[in-house]
């Protein structure tokens, strides 16, 4: 299986959580953090099951989630 | 043909001729009697020169191609008679607050409401102390159909020149009429001045704006006393005016713009004392107050005449001090007084 | 282990975040418009046109030439742009106060003109900006600031629906309703979009793409139960999917 990770730009999420709901693999949670705009931002749980699937940035109205493909090097 | 240069032509022909001529590639207008003219003639002569021309289906779209227009770069004009310009307002303020060049011609009628289709200058108001916002419009008035043609044509000019709409105040009388003119037929001053502001695409550039929205705090009140600088630059520079049979021996100053201007010259000639001199604003904005007050100090009376109930009245009092001198006489809805009717108020008063 | 990046915010937004309220649907929609510009390498020659309502601000939010408009005028300038420079992509950007509302006038007639531009409708059935009044787009019974009791039709008339009523425009070559609620639903809406732009760039004339949008805000929901509304409910009203495409 694809592995994969976010990134996510607390400065951009606006805690709308849409991205919660279209993660299948249940990797995002909402955080205990605020950010600057005093808005509750959600965090990467990074428990392994990622899949770089996209979903979750895609539908992200604020362009605050990157999505990165985990590529392990054969020796 | 003697001189190709001149040219038998309706006040309202000159005016899209000289739009033409100054480089204007973009006309949008909708169907008013008195200028109907204008867009037929230039839904001709707009494809012979690669030109845009659009029948708008209202008069708030006809200013707002007009902005787009701007918005591009292009040289764009629009027409119209007062009500139509009255709906233009909105479109106007919002040129003026995002400071693009364009020309509107107001052919006007006689008002309020639907008013009638007779010659008229009762938007001298709406020309000079136009719509929502603290903004000016360059106003320039005709009196012949060689100044609708240079003016029109110098339009485009002041309109690039100081990014502001320019209006050509007129009415159904200088549209009308047929002159012998002399067209310029010479390559506008600023035509090929690049507008590196203009919505272009962002060629090598980051993206630019044109808006006339300004919310951060303080934001707007700096963008207006930038415009206000402007106005006071083109005061100082664009101020024009007609003095006529104006001697040391002159006693009684009329003051009148446009077709009455005209009308006055033939109450001038009819004056066997030669006692009466005229002055004539060209530029309605900005307002030769300080030129007016100069010529008006030795005077014994001012008699500002109008086609409407008093309304550059407002200016030449703020341009004398002494308003004890003037008298004033207007014809409105569509009344246009003759040259003896005009001698007669004078002679009466006096 | 190496990392590979396969999804970051479009080039063609700029660093402002954006002023829309969380879950709003305008934030999707300026992004993937973001994205179709960087896929088709449009920065340099795109220019947009934005209205007045919510998204009045769009062009702090795109990197690229964007233009102000008076409310609902917002088409007619697109088309004097377009016009002046047939060789850009020009595209306005309207919500339902501007376009279905005040601007009436002006989409029909840019419409049955035919004129060579996009038109991104956003119908989020009322009106954002000032506060969350009735819309033309509004549904019979919602209820909003300025229809406390529900619309009912005998005082406020019926939901206008654009796409069928420009639908019979001869001058209109592609209409399509979308939805940005879930990630598949944003792809189509980002290839509806797409389309209307690349029909613009064969000449083939007029498009219109409307976006069931959610308004969280006015509509007093949480974000995903807002978009919820649209997937159970709004899409009754506003059925998906391609109205008319010539092709």
């Amino acid at each position: 299986m694809r592995k994969g990770k976010i990134v996510i730009n607390e400065d951009r999420c606006k805690g709308c959580f849409i991205c919660i709901s279209q993660c299948k693999v249940k990797e995002i949670e909402k955080s205990n953090k605020v950010n600057k705009y005093g808005q509750v931002v959600v965090e990467f749980k990074n428990l392994g099951k990622c899949n770089a699937c996209t979903l979750c940035a895609i539908s992200c109205p604020d362009a605050a989630i990157e999505v990165y493909e985990i590529i392990e090097e054969k020796v | 043909m003697a001189n190709n240069n001149r040219m038998l032509i309706k006040g309202n022909y000159a005016i899209a001729e000289a739009a033409i001529d100054a480089g204007c590639r973009f006309y949008a207008g909708y169907p008013i009697t008195p200028q109907n003219e204008i867009p037929e003639y230039m839904s001709k002569r707009m494809p012979e020169v690669n030109g845009v021309f659009m029948q708008a289906e209202s008069e708030l779209i006809s200013i707002n191609l007009v902005f787009g227009a701007a918005v591009a770069g292009a040289r764009a004009m629009t027409t119209s008679s007062s009500p139509g310009i009255s709906l233009m307002q909105e479109g106007i303020s919002y040129m003026a607050g995002c400071e693009l060049p364009g020309v509107i011609v107001n052919v006007m009628r006689g008002g309020p409401g639907l008013g009638n289709i007779s010659p008229s200058q009762s938007d001298y108001f709406q020309a000079v102390k136009p719509g929502h916002g603290d903004y000016r419009l360059i106003v320039l008035a005709p009196h012949n159909t060689q100044e609708m043609y240079d003016f029109t044509f110098e339009a485009f000019d002041l309109a690039d020149k100081y990014r502001n709409p320019v209006m050509v105040l007129t009415d159904g009388l200088l549209g009308q009429i047929m002159e012998s003119i002399e067209l310029k037929r010479k390559k506008p001053e600023l035509l090929n001045q690049k507008k590196e502001w203009a919505l272009t695409g962002a060629k090598g550039r980051k993206g630019q704006r044109i808006v006339s929205l300004l919310m951060d705090p303080g934001a707007l009140e700096k963008h207006n006393f930038h415009l206000q600088e402007k106005y006071d630059l083109i005061r100082k520079q664009e101020k024009r005016y007609e003095k006529f049979n104006i001697t040391d021996d002159t006693e009684y100053l009329i003051v009148a713009f446009g077709t009455v201007a005209r009308v006055s010259k033939g109450t001038i000639k009819l004056d066997k004392d030669k006692r009466i001199g005229l002055f004539r604003p060209i530029t309605l904005f900005p307002f030769p107050y300080e030129e007016l007050k100069e010529v008006a100090k030795n005077v014994k009376k001012i008699f500002v005449f109008e086609m409407n109930l008093g309304q550059m009245l407002d200016d030449v009092k703020i341009a004398i001090e002494n308003s004890e001198k003037i008298e004033f006489y207007g014809r409105p809805g569509g009344g246009v007084p003759t040259s003896e009717e005009l001698l007669n108020f004078i002679l009466k008063r006096i | 282990m190496k990392e590979k990046i396969i999804y970051k915010k479009p080039d063609s937004l700029t660093d402002i975040n954006f002023s829309y309220c969380p879950g709003c649907g305008h934030s999707t929609v300026h992004k993937i418009i973001a994205e179709i510009v960087d896929e088709l390498n449009l920065r340099e020659k795109i220019i947009g046109v934005a209205p007045v309502g919510c998204a009045v601000f769009a062009y702090n939010f795109w990197n690229f030439d964007v233009s102000e408009a008076a409310h609902g005028r917002t088409p007619a300038v697109a088309t004097a742009i377009k016009r002046v420079l047939p060789d850009r992509l020009v595209f306005s950007y309207q919500g339902d106060g501007d376009l279905a509302s005040i601007g009436m006038a002006e989409i029909i007639h840019t419409a049955n003109r035919g004129e060579n531009i996009t038109v991104i409708f956003i119908n989020n059935t009322n009106y954002g900006m000032t506060g969350g009044q009735l819309a033309p787009t509004t549904l019979l019974s919602q209820k909003t600031t300025t229809s406390p009791y529900g619309r009912d039709a005998k005082n406020y008339g019926y939901p206008v629906k654009m796409l069928e009523l420009l639908s019979p425009l001869e001058g209109v070559k592609y209409l399509e309703r979308v939805k940005v609620t879930d990630a598949a639903s944003v792809i189509k809406a980002k290839n509806a979009i797409k389309k209307g732009f690349t029909y613009q760039m064969q000449n083939i004339g007029f498009s219109m793409i409307e976006v069931l949008s959610s308004c969280p805000a006015n509509w007093r929901k949480e974000p995903v139960e807002a978009n919820k509304l649209i997937d159970e409910e709004i899409v009754k009203v506003f059925p998906l999917g391609k109205i008319k495409d010539i092709k």
